[in-house]
């Protein structure tokens, strides 16, 4: 085991797999000379050289466009959207298209495809460029969603998502990307499609996933000096569900808190105690409390979005709430 | 290399896609076909003339108005009509429909319903064959409508950027749905838009089969020459309404029977007798054929299965 970055995980992860297939490519806006504005790619284009890392002009629904070509004939492209806000300019080829033609074609077509983009606020970047909106990539089948909250994670998931034959959304947090954690040696994968518990606990679920992740460990470590032992699921995928370590921690503690950071209404809290209470109801002993970011475009200011995003103590808050009820 | 010319295997496409498009008119209006129906009649000249310029591993992309394409392409009749049906044994199993077919075993990438969306795909699939270093060219069709969307820039821009060998194929057939060519795109005259991304481009008669066939040749040798990608604007008409839903407001009886006279069948028809290519008793038996040959189709599309319902979800990813 070592411990490196999320930039690292995911660079290495990126790096094992063009070594490993060289019909494995990056594609985006600055992945090559720049280096990748996260400097998730330096030096790949060195190394790989500029026909596998490809600086594509600021035009998203040719980026993904073109990925969606190049995977039909074969190759195996990522995609880089810079971040998820420029993902909308290329709405139109992730839902109409990446996520339809295999089965608008009876199987005939297949997407090896993975769409790498950052979600997120929390950097002063002002609304367009600070949006969590992960949920609405969520709500299309034939589409995966996938969001790691530690460095394991992502690189063993990035790894999956590229050898899969499926479109892939891969979404990592701009805000993330200085966090360490240990990540095995060699070559390994982790499959998408499965949720974990992470932490375990007695008292209460929460669930999240990517940087509600990481807001929901620290506030566990918080709630346990107050003798509260919280157990924690990370989602790591959104699309295709995996709801069995939800409902099975949630029959054990019989009470949930969800963490996401982006806005409540129609998100992925929505979805999740949905679920819960379908498949669970007799098991609740208190109403689920979603713990997410306010409703509003996010603004500049530092105390403002900051009140805007969810908070480690607004999840102390709910997960006491949550108790009480 | 250039594909040998087939004049009569050329004539029976066209008069194939004629009779299976009047046939698959007859089939909406009896409630048998779903959803949206656009009929490729009176541009049988371009799909067919382009195609017939094609080699095999040359690919081909089109919008929603795929049916005739399909054909050009090899796809069977009775497996299109069976998708118009919506029947298991369609081109996509009755899960696409008239604007959704493909069969990548014959390089026809599909049937694309969102205007303009095809074009980046279709730069995608020569970057494809840059990347192993192929020798094919991706032939990508669109309406002069698709020209007005930002899909059309941004594919146009990297196909001449990165070089990729594109054929771009604009059916300028003047209208876009109901509006006039005019009053949706600054210029009329669509290959001036190619100008901009400094990339080649003729205007071409697209009810004239032999013209049509000639360009594309040419354009086609020039793109696969490793001159990067080239533009066709093939002039042409549909003669019937944009879809079986049109009210038809926007364009005059006139109109439409001046170009009927141009009819692309008819003047290619003229054409084989006037230069004693075939008699008229070989064209009456490719007619006939064409005829036996949709009534056949018919006869397996409504004998079809419809697809099973317990196989709604199946496909919907390659991997559950």
């Amino acid at each position: 085991m070592e411990r490196i970055s999320m930039r690292e995980a995911i660079s290495r992860a990126l790096w094992e797999e063009m070594e490993r297939d060289s019909d494995v490519f990056i594609m985006g806006e600055e992945v090559g000379l720049w280096g990748g504005t996260y400097a998730v790619t330096k030096g790949f284009y060195d190394h790989f050289g500029e026909e596998r890392v490809r600086d594509t002009p600021i035009a998203e629904s040719v980026i993904v466009g073109a990925a969606i070509g190049a995977a039909l004939t074969g190759l195996r492209p990522i995609a880089e959207i810079m971040t998820i806000n420029f993902a909308f300019s290329a709405m139109d080829h992730i839902v109409n298209e990446a996520a339809k033609l295999h089965y608008m074609f009876n199987g005939q077509f297949v997407l090896p495809l993975v769409i790498r983009t950052v979600s997120g606020g929390g950097r002063q970047l002002g609304a367009t460029h600070s949006q969590t909106p992960d949920a609405i990539f969520a709500h299309f089948p034939g589409l995966k969603v996938v969001a790691p909250g530690s460095p394991e994670d992502a690189k063993g998931l990035l790894k999956s998502a590229i050898r899969s034959n499926d479109p892939i959304m891969f979404i990592e947090h701009a805000t993330m990307y200085q966090v360490r954690g240990e990540v095995p040696d060699g070559d390994y994968t982790t499959p998408i499609g499965v949720s974990k518990i992470c932490r375990k606990g007695k008292d209460l679920t929460i669930i999240s996933y990517s940087k509600g992740l990481e807001l929901s460990l620290n506030a566990a470590d918080e709630l346990i000096k107050d003798g509260i032992d919280a157990e924690i699921v990370d989602l790591r995928t959104l699309r295709p569900l995996d709801m069995g370590p939800v409902i099975e921690s949630f029959k054990k503690t019989n009470r949930a808190v969800i963490v996401e950071e982006g806005w409540k209404s129609f998100g992925v809290g929505a979805e999740i105690s949905s679920r819960i209470y379908e498949e669970a109801f007799d098991y609740v002993d208190a109403p689920i409390i979603r713990v997410a970011q306010k409703e509003v475009p996010l603004p500049y200011n530092r105390n403002l979005e900051q009140a805007a995003l969810p908070q480690i103590k607004d999840i102390i808050i709910a997960a006491k709430e949550v108790l009480n009820g | 290399m250039v594909n040998e010319i087939n004049y009569l295997d050329m004539y029976y496409q066209m008069v194939q896609i004629r009779r299976m498009e009047e046939k698959a008119a007859e089939l909406y209006q009896q409630g048998k076909i779903g959803g949206f129906l656009h009929l490729y009649i009176g541009q049988e000249a371009v799909s067919t003339g382009l195609i017939s310029a094609r080699l095999p591993q040359d690919r081909v992309i089109t919008a929603y108005r795929d049916h005739g394409v399909a054909l050009n392409c090899g796809l069977a009749m009775k497996e299109i009509l069976a998708e118009l049906l919506g029947k298991a044994t369609g081109v996509s199993g009755g899960r696409g429909g008239s604007m959704h077919m493909a069969d990548p075993s014959k390089n026809f990438w599909g049937g694309h319903a969102i205007v303009g969306s095809h074009l980046p795909i279709a730069a995608g699939l020569a970057l494809g064959d840059l990347y192993k270093k192929k020798d094919s060219v991706t032939i990508c069709m669109f309406g002069e409508g698709a020209t007005n969307i930002g899909y059309f820039h941004e594919a146009l821009n990297l196909s001449k950027v990165w070089n990729l060998q594109v054929l771009w194929v604009c059916e300028n057939n003047k209208y876009g749905m109901g509006t006039q060519v005019n009053k949706a795109s600054a210029v009329t005259e669509i290959r001036q838009k190619a100008e901009g991304y400094g990339i080649p481009n003729e205007r071409v008669d697209g009810m004239d089969i032999m013209a049509v066939r000639k360009s594309s040749i040419e354009a086609l040798m020039q793109v696969r020459s490793g001159k990067g990608p080239y533009l066709l604007e093939i002039m042409t008409y549909r003669f019937r309404g944009h879809s079986m839903g049109d009210p038809e407001r926007y364009r005059t009886n006139d109109e439409i029977k001046k170009w009927e006279e141009d009819d692309p069948i008819g003047n290619f028809r003229k054409y084989l007798m006037r230069e004693k290519i075939s008699t008229e008793k070989q064209l009456l038996e490719i007619e006939n054929k064409a005829e036996d040959d949709v009534a056949e189709s018919v006869r397996f599309a409504e004998n079809s299965p419809e697809p099973k319902i317990e196989e709604l979800f199946k496909n919907t990813y390659f991997t559950d």
